[in-house]
């Protein structure tokens, strides 16, 4: 090739220090967790047969099980509904409240989102755990512990969207003298009402999800046959359980995010 | 100045939306109140204020010495062990997750129905209840942490390769294009184009996905897969009340730390 | 310069799978060494045409001879092979914009490695020292170890070329290289095509709709109108009522003839 410019080496590359502190902290984070955990491969296919058998029992289900799992799994159902509505009411007026956008006081929001995120912090099947021993075994428990869970996924989102509506409606609103409430209500609402549905449906799709397993440990619901077949290894029964458990699961999934997406349109 | 000024004109209606509105408004309050039928919610315990003040009390006054006393079986170690739970069971899924996302992701396919029984295949693996997954576990390892973190690295999957395909969908084909121009195979196109672009993604889904993880990782306890949610479930079963409360003090300072943490480098990432 | 045909296309048509007609009937013959601008509305079929050409896109019937070797029937490494003769530059530059300028200008040299090499990065020193060599050709050595994201437009158009230089092509496909930069930028990138095309012989075929850059870089004209040729000429035979014609939907075959 024919070249008459002069041409220079390839200088050598910056080397860079923090990649080399990640790769040790993630190299050394795995180590401690393996030896914490004492997670080894060799565990995994030590009882391997065991695990594939009981998986050979769960997909051989037990339709004749159907019958008996049937009004536990209306009483699922009952308990996501319930903890999805009161959780949105509360979370509804919560929201409200902490949006600096309408609540000016800053010592006021500041202490409610202080507590909405430490509720936020603590698992839905814990808080389960908690109110079983609080209110008794049953599905009250449930109802509560997804209220509270609805109320934490629902006022984080929700008030994240007020504060950025659109100012120019309240300013109008309060240039021609309204009061707080009709401010809310003229300027406020019409901008978010979408948004806190599809909030809520959102938390729904969660719910169903959780209200399946808090049976489980005493919270109502479907989870106290999945207890119960596990317990007596009647793994034909809990495969039966599981499946009705996808197959509701999918389908509200689904309903629901097509009814977000039509919403949001 | 002309005074015959024009009369307001009826509001324009759209009957058939109008009638879908009204049915689903009566639909969805049919169902709330046929949702409040059967459960009782006089049913409550007597002593349920006074438990719940006790859990609080504990908050409030905890129990020092279980926070830390060498014995491992403290709630620090327990934290600590729940912690190391979610982090190699995320790094587990997070491994497991690439192949899923790039066979449910539909740009990556000729035909449709390849990327389509992806999706189906990840939407089971999400529903699969996570506690039944830790208690096949504890039967093929015994009980205790690993059966939790192999039960979080299945489960994680179903939801962390949804969001990568998720990503590897967004991605613009043009780099890919160069790569395949210059005369590169497929596999070129994802070592050179594909996983460049996507691993700031990758890295921030599987933080956020590190953060629920730690919240899972203090559930599994209750079936017998390790971590904090054991000494709680025992806590509760002998009604300690005060140590319940130190339990979820700590598991509320842990998450917050996380949460805390993955969001501050999430935040670098950008 | 010996009139050794490197690009020929036999009746070549393009359907879409939507039923929209891409190419229809294109025959055409481009020589080693020529600069040719392709001109027409958008959606005439300057860019499948170009695509076609490096098999981006399958065309349904007809068959497109490189250097006297069939595209459309090439498979796996024989069609690796075939492309990497062709260099491509993009509207959009189509960079790995969190990648370095250096892998970014080292992909034009995938094809020569075993995937496996690749994998691991494992370029030789020798290649490594070619990427910065082409970068100083397109003046941007210093910019070797930024991030592609961090270049204007101009420069990321330049490490394109750059890696279209590592692949030692034969033919470099143009598509539309100036559509995303300003006048100046546009001058200067074309001036680069212009250089390839002259000190290294490489065969240029550029999409253009710019006229003035069509006039001062083309040597042949060639003019394309719902997937067909409508014009074919040399540039500096070429009445500027030409270009009128195929930018207002005339047909630039009555004019020139």
């Amino acid at each position: 090739m024919p070249e008459k410019q002069n041409l220079m080496k390839l200088p050598k590359r910056k080397f860079k220090v923090m990649n080399l502190v990640w790769a040790i902290i993630m190299i050394a984070g795995l180590f401690i967790s393996i030896n914490v955990t004492n997670t080894h491969i060799s565990v995994l296919f030590k009882n391997w047969d065991q695990f594939a058998d009981i998986f050979v029992q769960i997909s051989h289900p037990d339709w004749s099980y159907l019958s008996v799992i049937w009004p536990k799994l209306i009483e699922t159902i009952k308990m996501a509904v319930l903890g999805t509505v009161i959780g949105s009411v509360v979370a509804f007026i919560y929201s409200l409240s902490i949006a600096r956008n309408i609540v000016k006081n800053k010592a006021v929001t500041g202490v409610l989102r202080f507590i909405m995120n430490i509720i936020r912090t603590i698992p839905d099947l814990l808080l389960g755990a908690v109110f079983v021993a609080i209110v008794g075994i049953g599905p009250v428990a449930g109802v509560v512990a997804l209220a509270v869970v609805t109320f934490g996924i629902v006022v984080k989102l929700f008030y994240e969207s007020i504060e950025t509506i659109d100012p120019g409606p309240i300013e109008a609103l309060t240039a021609v003298g309204a009061n707080k409430l009709q401010i809310i209500h003229h300027a406020v609402m019409p901008q978010i009402m979408t948004y806190f549905i599809s909030y809520v449906l959102y938390a729904f799709e969660i719910n169903v999800r959780a209200s399946t397993v808090l049976g489980y440990i005493g919270a109502g619901g479907i989870g106290l046959n999945l207890q119960q077949t596990l317990q007596v290894f009647n793994y034909a029964q809990t495969g039966t359980i599981i499946i009705v458990i996808i197959v509701v699961v999918v389908l509200i999934d689904y309903v629901s995010s097509k009814s977000r997406e039509a919403l949001m349109k | 100045m002309d005074t015959t000024m024009k009369k307001l004109p009826a509001k324009p209606v759209d009957r058939k939306k109008q009638i879908i509105h009204w049915l689903i408004a009566i639909l969805t309050i049919a169902l709330i109140v046929w949702s409040f039928t059967d459960i009782d919610f006089g049913d409550i315990k007597a002593t349920a204020g006074q438990i719940a003040g006790a859990i609080f009390a504990g908050i409030f006054h905890p129990d020092w010495k279980y926070v830390y006393n060498g014995s491992g079986e403290d709630l620090i170690s327990q934290l600590w062990q729940t912690i190391c739970i979610a982090f190699l069971g995320t790094f587990i899924s997070a491994i497991i997750s690439l192949p899923f996302a790039f066979w449910a992701a539909h740009t990556k396919h000729k035909h449709w129905y390849t990327s389509r029984t992806g999706k189906i295949v990840l939407a089971i693996i999400r529903s699969f209840p996570e506690i039944v997954l830790a208690l096949m576990f504890i039967k093929a390892v015994g009980p205790g942490s690993a059966a939790g973190v192999l039960a979080l690295g299945f489960h994680s999957v179903g939801m962390l390769a949804k969001l990568f395909s998720e990503e590897i969908e967004n991605l613009e084909d043009g780099p890919n294009e160069a790569v395949v121009a210059a005369g590169g195979s497929k596999f070129h196109g994802i070592m050179f184009s594909t996983m460049p672009n996507l691993m700031p993604a990758l890295i921030s889904n599987t933080l956020y996905r590190f953060d629920i993880s730690i919240r899972s990782a203090s559930i599994l306890g209750l079936v017998g897969a390790g971590g904090i949610g054991y000494p709680l479930i025992i806590a509760l079963q002998y009604r300690q009340w005060d140590r319940v409360g130190i339990i979820l003090l700590g598991i509320i300072i842990m998450v917050v730390i996380i949460d805390w943490i993955s969001g501050w480098i999430r935040k670098k990432l950008v | 310069m010996a009139d050794k045909p490197m690009i020929q296309l036999k009746d070549v048509s393009k359907v879409y799978d939507n039923g929209t007609v891409g190419l229809k009937d294109i025959k055409l013959t481009i020589n080693k060494g020529e600069f040719v601008v392709v001109v027409g509305l958008s959606g005439a079929g300057k860019s499948t045409l170009l695509r076609s050409i490096n098999r981006l896109h399958n065309i349904t019937s007809g068959d497109i001879l490189i250097d006297g070797k069939s595209i459309t029937k090439a498979k796996g490494k024989n069609l690796r092979n075939l492309r990497r003769d062709i260099g491509m530059i993009f509207q959009n530059f189509n960079l790995v914009k969190r990648s370095s300028v250096l892998r970014n200008v080292l992909v034009g040299r995938v094809a020569y490695y075993p995937t496996w090499k690749t994998t691991f990065n494992l370029f030789s020193k020798e290649d490594k020292q070619k990427a910065y060599e082409a970068l100083q050709k397109v003046d941007l050595a210093d910019k070797v170890y930024a991030r592609a994201d961090e270049l204007s437009g101009g420069q990321q158009q330049r490490v394109a070329i750059a890696r279209v230089l590592m692949q030692d092509p034969k033919i470099i496909l143009a598509d539309e290289p100036t559509a995303s930069l300003d006048p100046q930028t546009s001058i200067k990138v074309m001036d680069d095509l212009k250089m390839l095309n002259e000190k290294y012989g490489m065969t240029v075929l550029a999409n253009l709709h710019s006229v003035e850059l069509a006039r001062k870089f083309g040597q042949r004209v060639i003019g394309i109108r719902a997937g067909q040729v409508v014009y074919d000429g040399k540039m500096e035979d070429t009445p500027e009522s030409v270009f009128t014609d195929i930018y207002n939907g005339g047909d630039g075959n009555k004019e020139a003839k």
